[in-house]
């Protein structure tokens, strides 16, 4: 029977993704917050896992809901009046109903800094798809658990969210 | 696939800097404080080679000679007592100091909690006992069989003390055949003669 590998082995194996596709759902300022926060979740629900599930897709399904956790806590958190305002200014590419935050801190140095900024600026929805189905490698059945939508409508998700990138990075 | 979705894909390995091993450490560090580490595990330099040394909170539950075996002991505690395995030095102070205090000559006995998870009952009997034997002092595969209740027992004896996942804490060392040769070792017979000569014990036998 095969078994769970040692947690620090799944840990070592996935926290490079987990980081990055936090980076881009929060922002490097908040990433260490929810890094921890979803590999402390892993850590208490770990034993439970079936040795034949596929951990890489859990692990981001458990990422993105914090990245969600981090939106709400920052729609609910008071802002200075001005920053309201420049909020209510800045509608593209828009908080989305369940409130985007601002994506990442701005373009990485790198040749691929730019098409990282775009995805960025995806509403959170199709960000997630994007970055659940490309970067996480998850099967659109696996991204629309993690979403808590239907297959059909991750699978709309992420055409969409594809459709917006070509229109805003050309490659 | 396209151009564009396979360099999304490549995006999560070509994107910003990786700093997930800080925060790996800090969450570890939190996961320890907050009880959520069934076993802890860290690798302990020794004269005798690096040694895999595993702690529950019950106490010390391995130590072993790494001898390039670490993934495989280490699949072997997720599989035997909790896959919450995870590298933390902190509930390992106690244990390397002893054990440098030991190979410095320094400390006849080891004061730690162990924990005998990893061992059936006979195999506590045998190394309970076996724990008992001072340093500097040996003893007999049929010796220790006795004291464990089982007489007839050396042979049996014998692979209990070559399972012991604690040896130098639990001096299976220190049991030798009658007549006095050295016997057997899981670590290997140099590493035994080793540490019978640091306990002085070589010339009584």
């Amino acid at each position: 029977m095969s078994s769970l590998p040692p947690f620090q082995r799944f840990l070592d194996e996935h926290r490079a993704d987990v980081w990055r596709f936090l980076v881009a759902g929060v922002g490097a300022a908040e990433a260490e917050d929810c890094f921890q926060e979803t590999f402390l979740a892993a850590l208490r629900a770990y034993p439970r896992v079936r040795p034949d599930s596929n951990l890489r897709a859990w692990v981001l399904t458990i990422a993105h809901r914090k990245v969600l956790d981090a939106h709400r806590a920052r729609g609910r958190r008071p802002l200075p009046v001005p920053d309201i305002a420049e909020r209510q200014g800045a509608q593209a590419p828009g908080p989305g109903p369940d409130g985007a935050g601002p994506g990442p801190d701005g373009p990485w140095p790198g040749p691929d800094g730019e098409l990282w900024a775009a995805v960025g600026s995806l509403p959170p929805k199709q960000r997630a798809a994007v970055l659940l189905r490309c970067a996480g490698d998850l099967s659109h059945s696996q991204v629309s658990a993690a979403l808590g939508c239907s297959e059909e409508a991750a699978r709309r998700s992420f055409h969409e969210g594809l459709k917006r990138l070509r229109e805003v990075y050309v490659t | 696939m396209t151009d564009l979705e396979s360099k999304l894909r490549g995006l999560v390995r070509t994107g910003p800097e990786d700093a997930s091993a800080g925060a790996a450490r800090r969450t570890l560090d939190r996961a320890v404080s907050e009880g959520l580490a069934d076993v802890c595990y860290a690798s302990l330099d020794s004269p005798l080679g690096p040694l895999l040394a595993a702690t529950t909170r019950r106490g010390v539950v391995q130590l072993a000679y790494e001898d390039g075996q670490r993934d495989a002991l280490l699949e072997r505690l997720a599989a035997r007592l909790s896959p919450r395995v995870i590298e933390s030095s902190a509930p390992m102070d106690d244990l390397r100091r002893q054990l440098e205090e030991y190979f410095a000559g320094e400390r006849r006995q080891f004061q730690l909690e162990l924990d005998w998870e990893l061992t059936s009952s006979f195999g506590r009997r045998v190394l309970g006992h076996t724990a008992r034997v001072p340093y500097g002092q040996v003893i007999t595969y049929g010796e220790v069989a006795q004291r464990a209740g089982s007489p007839r027992g050396a042979r049996a004896a014998g692979n209990a003390l070559g399972a012991n996942p604690m040896p130098i804490i639990v001096p299976c060392h220190r049991v030798l055949r009658t007549g006095g040769d050295l016997g057997g070792y899981g670590g290997g017979l140099s590493r035994k003669l080793y540490l019978l000569e640091l306990e002085g014990s070589l010339l009584s036998c």
